[in-house]
């Protein structure tokens, strides 16, 4: 067997370099560990040129998912419609959860679509690893581009439920208004938070495979402790402060709340908007977003191993 | 192409001793585990899911697989190096660890420069149309927008699939297996590379396609620092490298000019 130290091994040093060991010759040569974790700024700037695959690759994913299916983008908007009905008929009309909210409909409709949009940004989020090992073990590319690509696809297909939203909107007399140029900073702000979890759950997904089968459970009880389609605030009047208070900045409340109020500033009949809502939103997206870029970043040499 | 692949570009290799070269990729002691999940109990439910998480267990379905075992070599600036072994010897493993796509267990590899395997193929959708997998398998790559428009045609031309009529504005899921693999192939090799990895890429497509596929590796070779090549087709090692490596169980058995390799390979004569 041919050895580094062999003088006439292909693989030995010659010439000046001859006997140099491995690691004299990475020094002289300036090279570098294969695949290591760039440092953050560089991250950063390497995610940034590839801003056109990420947009690629998640157009790619929404097309190819609903042109095998026949009903294609159909299916995007009925799936919270029909979840829609169906919490209609038993928060509204059974459990008479509509009484004091005064324009239930849209009120729960927003509620649905807004949660189910940082619901499918979690939930993809969470397998952009694993569904992706492929595309990790074949090229190079900042591995943020998943989550983040993921979460776009969930965008663009918030954007087409908008439609049916407003629609509904439209459909139970609310006029529009100057405030619905509202709902844009609010889903901005949105999609920033739902990147942040989505990178964050990435990671933790990567390495925890059992954790994709316990986000079901976790984000309906998420959904249930926000108040998608009750006024949970209205609930826990008489409990204690610091569970109202976390009820309060809950940050799913909160988006819901931008989106129903920006819509219809007098859609609760009993309160308006509090200015502090923004302000926490702000915090969240940029808390979310910041803390789970740098928590992802930290392992992106250790995706799609094993 | 059977018999006539005897000289080529072997005579190239230098012979001057005195020479220092550059060294382009360093594998020092390279150790490959793979941690294979789930290899028993399946998915499971949540809630099994859940204790599993509390109780903090590696799950006992964990095996682990170790696929390279202590590797060393150097390869050096122009160097085209076949890697030759048995299926599941460890060729691929060695190859997407120099890519940077695996990380090693223990040892270190050092690369000037990122190397690229020639593996666009996970890129690819099958529900996609030839025309969006082009530009996707492009940008794939780290392209800009403006040279996946610059080399588009060129892309189209040479995988030939617009030969007999529009097929690149089908669904890949359309083609026939060859149709895709040119498709493939022409996609991966548009791209220059300073250490290029290629895995089995040239066993695709027809007779034609393999020629010119050949031709088209032999002049990214040029272009790229060092070339990578794995491949069961031992002439097709032999026409592109004067330097093999023959792995086998993920252990270095031989390294050396591709004749004397190849042939100690072919008659199975461990040294
Ligand atoms: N993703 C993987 N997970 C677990 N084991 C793997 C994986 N890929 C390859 N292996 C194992 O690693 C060994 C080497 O495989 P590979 O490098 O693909 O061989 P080759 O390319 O030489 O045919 C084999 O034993 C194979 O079973
Ligand atoms: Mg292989």
């Amino acid at each position: 067997m041919s050895t580094l130290s062999d003088p006439l091994s292909l693989s030995a040093p010659r010439g000046a370099d001859a006997g140099l060991t491995p690691q004299q010759l990475v020094a002289k040569y300036g090279l570098t560990v294969s695949g290591a974790r760039p440092p953050l700024p560089k991250y950063v700037q390497q995610l940034w040129s590839r801003r056109h695959f990420i947009m690629s690759f998640a157009t790619a994913r929404l097309v190819a998912q609903y042109s095998t299916a026949k009903l294609g983008q159909v299916w995007q908007v009925v799936t919270p419609l029909l979840n829609c009905v169906v919490y209609f008929l038993v928060f509204g009309l059974i459990l008479s959860g509509s009484k004091s909210i005064g324009n239930y409909v849209p009120w729960l409709c927003i509620g649905v679509f807004i949660f189910q949009f940082i619901q499918t940004a979690v939930q993809s989020g969470t397998r952009s690893i694993s569904d992706s090992l492929g595309l990790i073990r074949a090229l190079h590319f900042p591995r943020a581009c998943l989550p983040i690509a993921f979460t776009i696809i969930q965008l663009q297909q918030l954007l087409i439920s908008m439609v049916v939203l407003v629609g509904i909107v439209l459909a139970s007399g609310i006029t529009p208004g100057l405030s619905w140029l509202l709902v844009v900073p609010a889903i901005a702000l949105l999609c920033l938070f739902n990147t942040g979890i989505a990178l964050a759950m990435a990671r933790v997904g990567a390495k925890t495979t059992d954790m994709a089968q316990l986000m079901p459970f976790i984000l309906r009880t998420w959904m249930y402790l926000s108040g998608v389609f009750y006024s949970i605030e209205r609930n826990i009047e008489s409990w204690p402060k610091w569970i109202q208070l976390a009820a309060d900045v809950n940050p799913a409340a909160v988006y819901m709340d931008l989106v129903r109020f920006a819509f219809d500033p007098s859609i609760d009949n009993r309160h308006s908007l509090p200015p502090h809502v923004w302000a926490v939103a702000v915090a969240w997206a940029l808390v979310a977003f910041v803390l789970g870029f740098v928590f992802f970043w930290k392992a992106e040499e250790e995706y799609g191993r094993g | 192409m059977a018999d006539t692949a005897t000289t080529n570009v072997k005579e190239a290799a230098p012979v001057d001793a005195q020479l220092a070269r550059v060294p382009t990729v360093v594998v020092d002691d390279v150790h490959i585990v793979y941690k294979v999940h789930g290899a028993g109990s399946g998915r499971g439910s949540a809630t099994s899911a859940l204790s599993r998480i509390i109780s903090r267990k590696r799950s006992p379905a964990i095996r682990e697989v170790h696929a390279v075992r202590g590797v060393s070599f150097v390869a050096y600036k122009g160097e085209a190096i076949g890697l030759i072994g048995s299926n599941g010897s460890g060729k691929s493993t060695m190859l997407a660890a120099i890519a940077g796509l695996l990380p090693t267990e223990k040892g270190g590899i050092y690369t000037n420069g990122q190397p690229s395997l020639l593996g666009v193929n996970a890129a690819l959708m099958n529900d996609l149309t030839g025309d969006r997998n082009v530009v996707l398998g492009c940008l794939a790559m780290g392209m800009s927008p403006a040279e996946v428009r610059s080399r588009y045609q060129d892309i189209v031309d040479f995988s030939g699939i617009n030969e007999k009529g529009d097929f690149i504005t089908l669904p890949m899921r359309t083609y026939s297996s060859g149709m895709a693999a040119r498709l493939r192939f022409s996609i991966a090799a548009a791209k220059t590379h300073d250490v290029l990895l290629i895995d089995e890429a040239l066993a695709t497509g027809d007779q034609k396609f393999q020629k010119r596929s050949e031709a088209r590796i032999r002049e990214l070779r040029k272009e790229a620092g060092t070339v990578f090549l794995v491949s069961h087709n031992n002439n097709a090692i032999r026409d592109t490298c004067e330097r093999t490596i023959w792995i086998e169980k993920g252990e270095l058995v031989m390294d050396g000019p591709t004749d004397v390799v190849v042939k100690a390979y072919e008659r199975g004569e461990r040294p």
